[in-house]
């Protein structure tokens, strides 16, 4: 008895302030959070009364959070896609062996370092859509290049907007993915590549069916870590357009809502935004937690 | 031995963290004590800051015995401010005095009681006769007032670039006389070879220039019914205003959108736009490009608003709980004083709230501003805050921002109507 309190005692002790704290201030917020979600405080004073899932089926069926959602779609499509894409043909290119690998990396992986609003200033004026004689940033380039055909509105476009905010994200984010393209590449055994070689693999087909197939749990991760920071992209929104309409995203409209003090609201759509968050966060975590069982 | 180290050291990291939470708060909450006052406002810097810092030197002045401590929260426009007093007020842990725009976005304070009626602050210090009778019945709130206002802002004006005008041979001096008038005159401008005759930016902006049409449309009456639910949102004046305000949208520059006021601003001062409707602040951003009044440019109220005057205000309240409640009062009572007034708009380029302002302290917009405060019907702002709670006017401004980006003159009013019904229950 004495001897079980010795060996389970001390972790237990040691574990317990990050328990602790992290569960007040996160899981107890997020039940408090979602507490004020069922109530009708819709302003400051305390007052509130308990009314299901009202606040729920009144946003869901509201034109602008549905805008606000559809934005965030083409967002995360757009982000994910990117990254992914380049991340991928960064990683195999630097694979495939260049000198000064470390150089490349580093360019590629230092816009990571960058935090979203800094960088997001700087795409504020990048992505500037006045055309012709007040063109700046990119359409100014477009027109000095000769190619005034391409100017355009980015995120002034209503549909495709969104799109245009998702470029400076892809350009800090792309590295990271590549980073850890490159780990998975690297992961993959010598002497696999050597035994397809031996057997008469092309360069091609020892990538198709060698080093590819060992790259899907990467893939997942990077798919996984990116989504998630795509969902919760506010900080990036924020300093290009600020919080209007037309690049509303739910963590956008949440802040809107929070600061003209409709706390019911504001707590709506941040729990819809956590269930949203897990969609993606608890497969990935039934996944891992399956693949470390199986490697007990 | 070894798990008898470990015991050691995780006994030592919890002592550690019982003793962090023992931590005294630090907090000098000599209650009522009037040694020292706690001032939250949003005024961080340029102008605001000079505005405050001239405030509290007038304050030393009066009450030496009075720290003044200040509690400024910088950017945002005010919105990190008010996110920092909403978790304060929530906690029970007031300012002595914050700042907040005069008028409707005072409603929610006032909803959850958390501040104090001012009615009694008024009578004992005579600010009922040196405010205008208008601004308090803008001030009033059933019966109630619960702030003083430190400074006046007018909304309505119009800021025209003469040489522009000139060159499509339109006279810069005559205000058009309504809504339909200037858009013949933006017509006319846009056919001379300007590409954007109207400088706009983004949301609250456009949402300042709809006020203005609203205003022009309905006039200060029909306005001003717009807030408490004697006009009709889904009537023919807001339908015109409507109509006038998308035809006014065909003449702006493409990326409105993506402009703040100042860069707005820059193409009317740079001569790439004839005109641009904007709060009196920029008065400063012509002053500091060397341009004079009368010569490079002019201003007018927006055609159709003449003899009204669009006001917005920051005014300081006197929360429920208020730690230094005294010494609160003592500020408050600076802030309406002749002298504080003076200070402070002088600094920051407005106009006092009292009628016995001396105009030739101020510089020559300030005058015309101060004339007209003293004539004109006041009616409040709506991207100010002085007309609309802050979640209504969250509601109008999305309203309109959608408009921006899909011209539904129908989905416009739609909104604003059920806005309005959601704010007036």
């Amino acid at each position: 008895m004495r001897k079980g309190i010795r060996n389970w005692g001390p972790p237990l002790l040691l574990v317990s302030p990050t328990i602790i704290i992290l569960g007040i201030f996160v899981y107890g917020l997020i039940a408090a959070n979602i507490q004020v979600s069922t109530t009708n405080r819709h302003s400051l004073a305390p007052e509130s009364a308990f009314v299901g899932l009202e606040n729920y089926v009144a946003l869901l069926s509201e034109d602008r959070f549905l805008h606000s959602l559809f934005n965030l779609v083409m967002f995360t499509v757009v982000f994910i896609a990117g990254t992914m894409l380049f991340g991928f043909i960064w990683a195999w290119m630097l694979d495939k062996g260049v000198s000064a690998e470390g150089i490349f990396r580093s360019v590629y992986l230092f816009p990571m370092a960058i935090s979203f609003v800094a960088s997001g200033v700087v795409w504020r004026w990048l992505l500037n859509s006045a055309e012709g004689d007040r063109a700046s940033g990119l359409n100014r380039i477009f027109e000095s290049l000769g190619l005034g055909f391409l100017q355009n509105a980015w995120w002034n476009e209503p549909i495709w907007g969104m799109a245009a905010i998702a470029m400076p994200a892809i350009w800090q984010l792309s590295g990271y993915v590549m980073a850890l393209f490159l780990a998975g590449f690297r992961g993959v055994p010598q002497e696999l590549r050597e035994a397809a070689r031996m057997d008469g693999a092309s360069e091609w087909k020892l990538y198709r069916y060698v080093v590819f197939p060992q790259l899907s749990p990467i893939a997942l991760s990077a798919l996984i870590i990116v989504s998630h920071m795509s969902l919760k992209v506010f900080d990036l929104i924020m300093s290009i357009t600020g919080s209007i309409y037309q690049t509303e995203v739910p963590a956008t409209y949440m802040w809107v809502t929070l600061t003209s003090n409709d706390y019911a609201k504001s707590a709506t759509i941040a729990t819809i935004l956590l269930l949203l968050a897990s969609l993606f966060i608890i497969p990935y975590l039934i996944q891992t937690w399956r693949s470390e069982k199986a490697n007990r | 031995m070894r798990s008898r180290r470990l015991s050691l050291i995780a006994g030592f990291a919890l002592a550690g963290l019982a003793l962090a939470g023992c931590s005294p708060a630090s907090d000098s909450t000599s209650s009522g004590s009037a040694d020292q006052v706690e001032v939250f406002t949003w005024w961080a810097s340029g102008s605001e800051k000079a505005g405050l810092d001239a405030l509290v030197a007038v304050f030393n002045e009066q009450y030496p015995d009075v720290e003044f401590n200040n509690a400024a929260v910088a950017g945002g426009a005010g919105s990190n401010a008010k996110a920092a007093l909403a978790s304060r007020l929530e906690a029970d842990n007031p300012p002595d005095t914050f700042q907040a725009h005069a008028g409707a976005e005072l409603t929610d304070y006032i909803a959850a009681g958390q501040l104090q009626d001012l009615s009694s602050f008024y009578a004992d210090n005579g600010l009922n006769d040196a405010f205008p009778a208008t601004l308090i019945e803008r001030l009033t709130s059933d019966g109630k007032i619960y702030s003083v206002p430190s400074n006046i802002h007018r909304a309505n004006v119009t800021w025209v670039n003469i040489s522009v005008l000139e060159g499509a041979g339109i006279d810069p001096t005559v205000a058009p006389a309504d809504m339909d008038a200037w858009i013949k005159d933006l017509t006319k401008l846009k056919d001379s070879g300007v590409e954007t005759p109207l400088a706009l930016g983004t949301e609250w902006t456009q949402m300042q220039l709809l006020e203005t049409v609203l205003i022009a449309d309905l006039g200060a009456e029909g306005y001003s019914g717009l807030w408490d639910g004697t006009t009709p949102w889904d009537g023919p004046g807001v339908a015109m205003a409507v109509d006038h305000y998308g035809q006014l949208l065909d003449f702006v520059n493409s990326d409105y959108v993506g402009l703040d006021w100042d860069a707005a601003m820059q193409l009317v001062l740079d001569g790439n736009a004839g005109y641009s409707v904007m709060g009196d602040w920029a008065e400063a951003a012509f002053a500091q490009a060397g341009q004079t009044y009368g010569t490079e440019y002019t201003t007018w109220a927006v055609p159709g608003t003449d003899g009204i005057f669009d006001f917005l205000a920051d005014s300081f309240t006197l929360p429920v709980g208020a730690p230094h409640e005294a010494a609160a009062i003592d500020w408050l009572k600076t802030i309406s004083s002749a002298d504080g007034q003076k200070a402070f708009n002088i600094a920051k380029g407005s106009i006092p709230a009292r009628t016995d302002a001396v105009a030739s302290d101020y510089p020559a917009y300030q005058q015309t501003a101060l004339k007209s405060f003293g004539e004109d019907t006041v009616v409040s702002s709506l991207a100010h805050g002085a007309a609309a709670a802050s979640s209504w006017s969250a509601d109008l401004s999305s309203a309109i921002g959608k408009f921006g980006a899909d011209r539904k003159g129908d989905a416009l009013i739609a909104a604003m109507v059920s806005a309005a019904s959601s704010a007036l229950g």
